[in-house]
């Protein structure tokens, strides 16, 4: 499938919850599939922190770029193309071609940089909406997302009821806990105490604060894999003959970290990071309601369907099942699936037969 | 009639269903069309929750022994045990549970007191297998084998009112000695 990327402008300017305002912004989207007469078979696909618009297949003349999602989107895939008119599309804040922080500031001709405001799940979603508004889509078939995604498939839910028919909410949380945050915190001290960040303006002085960023994504995959799948692919094995009894690389796992941090490091913008761990951070639809997360989701009108995996413990099952006793709560029509894979968080990137199998099976159920 | 449709006669038409152990989701879908009772089915192995989701039923996928602190209080009309009662390890707190957060429970189990297992046991000497119960000893997902008199025992221990009892056997109704003659119960009990 060779898809295009494109942009779309909007000049009218975003209130966000910080009380700031985007005077104007663009987001990066692609699309998939034929938007049907009736515009009933939109799905809207929200990414996780680090990916983008592009969900699925590649680009012309570039072959190896495959989208983050290509095994779930495409014709005859679980997400079916044939059936559905796709969208991917980058948050704001985000470096992928969405307004963020390396884009420039309408105001000083300059990078925004560091004055880049915090942007959250909800102002993701409000943003969303001038898309599908700009796209004649008044109601998604379906809004789905794994991890961060998932946060916005469930705002979506929240923020416009009307809108959504099915939220697809994989590998969730409704709020970071405590150790959550901690492992944010962690990263975004590695990047702000990095020489090369300069408080956020380092664009103008030609440097990146790679040494930070390269940490940030390492802390990062250590909590998505699980300390199972971290043994059964890295074990004990070393990388040369035998320990140096120095610093350098022995384990396969210091390795594998090393080499993620690097390749991350070459394409992510820090400041981006930074925003991005703190809309994880400050995601809590129920802060409003005292904590009570079935009161929060009263308004909800959309059918769900909640998938977690086992062995992930950044989000784990027990965070899906607080989503899930909500939606009960409220009486919402819903499924829940809990898959006992063993790969950790990142279980929501790969094709498991079960949930995969499931997924295409619900979204063949979905009446158009 | 099927058991299915033996529980349909009991559901009101509009009820709340909450399906413990709703295997492919065959009877909610069942009481969907039958009598338009929406709820959403609890199970726990991969291969039917999958057929749950192809058959467009609600289903969850838990472990009923973890309880049933996932519903509220009083939240569904009907909580049903369909052939499941049996592959409980704790079975009073499920029955008390099932009748916190429904009004009604509907229960059944395959009698271990019909002819055919007590003449195995008895004169056999061996564990009942039957097309009702076709598993060796060794290899079931049954734990807590009961008969009639053994389950309306544990209801009066309980509590909990026997409102309706249909006994069947191959589909027809036992009403002649049914402790004996019968190989499937199927109760409807209130607190």
């Amino acid at each position: 499938m060779i898809v295009e990327a494109r942009k779309a402008k909007f000049t009218e300017p975003l209130k966000l919850s910080s009380g700031a305002v985007l005077p104007e912004f663009e987001i990066a989207y692609e699309t998939y599939g034929e938007l049907n007469a009736a515009r009933s078979n939109a799905v809207l696909v929200c990414h996780a922190l680090n990916a983008s618009h592009h969900v699925a297949g590649t680009y012309a003349g570039d072959p190896d770029n495959v989208g983050w999602w290509d095994n779930m989107v495409g014709p005859g895939k679980p997400l079916d193309t044939d059936k559905f008119f796709v969208i991917g599309n980058n948050y704001i804040g985000s470096c992928f071609g969405s307004t963020g922080p390396t884009s420039t500031n309408p105001a000083t001709g300059k990078p925004w940089g560091a004055d880049f405001p915090v942007v959250t799940v909800e102002d993701w979603v409000a943003a969303q909406a001038r898309l599908a508004d700009r796209l004649g889509i008044a109601r998604f078939a379906a809004v789905m997302g794994g991890s961060l995604g998932a946060m916005q498939a469930l705002q979506w839910a929240l923020s416009f009821p009307q809108r959504v028919r099915h939220s697809i909410v994989i590998a969730a949380t409704p709020r970071l806990s405590a150790q959550n945050i901690a492992f944010n915190e962690v990263a975004r001290q590695a990047i702000m105490t990095d020489p090369d960040f300069h408080g956020g303006h380092y664009y103008d002085k030609g440097v990146v604060p790679r040494r930070g960023l390269r940490i940030a994504r390492m802390i990062g995959h250590i909590t998505y894999l699980s300390d199972d799948a971290m043994m059964e692919k890295f074990g004990r094995v070393l990388r040369r003959a035998a320990p140096g009894f120095d610093f350098d690389v022995d384990f396969e796992i210091e390795s594998y970290l090393r080499h993620q941090g690097d390749k991350f490091s070459s394409y992510f913008d820090a400041n981006t990071y930074l925003r991005i761990t703190k809309a994880l951070d400050y995601y809590d639809p129920a802060a409003d309601y005292g904590g009570d997360l079935s009161a929060a989701f009263a308004r909800a009108q959309a059918d769900f369907l909640v998938v977690s995996f086992t062995s992930d413990w950044r989000f784990s099952s027990a965070r899906s099942r607080e989503i899930v006793k909500a939606l009960l709560d409220n009486k919402r029509v819903l499924s829940y699936l809990e898959i006992d894979a063993p790969q950790g968080h990142d279980a929501f990137l790969l094709d498991d037969p079960r949930y995969f199998g499931a997924l295409r099976a619900y979204f063949g159920n979905i009446a158009l | 009639m099927t058991e299915a449709e033996y529980i349909a006669r009991w559901v009101t038409p509009g009820a709340r269903v909450l399906d413990l152990g709703c295997g492919n989701g065959a009877l909610l879908k069942h009481l969907w069309q039958a009598r338009q009772a929406p709820g959403y089915g609890v199970e726990i192995d991969d291969a039917k929750v999958l057929e749950c989701i192809r058959n467009d039923v609600n289903v969850l996928q838990m472990d009923l022994e973890d309880g049933l602190s996932a519903f509220q209080d009083g939240s569904f009309d009907f909580v049903i045990l369909s052939e499941t009662l049996q592959a409980i390890h704790r079975q009073e707190p499920l029955l008390r549970d099932m009748l916190r957060v429904g009004r009604e429970a509907i229960v059944s189990f395959p009698n271990f007191g019909f002819w055919k297992a007590r003449i195995q046991i008895t004169f056999a000497g061996h564990m009942p297998v039957s097309r009702e119960l076709p598993y060796q000893w060794y290899d079931t997902p049954n734990v807590h084998h009961c008969t009639l008199v053994d389950f309306e025992a544990l209801c009066a221990k309980l509590g909990l009112r026997v409102l309706e009892r249909q006994v069947l056997t191959g589909g027809s109704p036992v009403s002649f000695l049914p402790n004996l003659l019968g190989s499937l119960a199927v109760y409807r009990v209130s607190a």
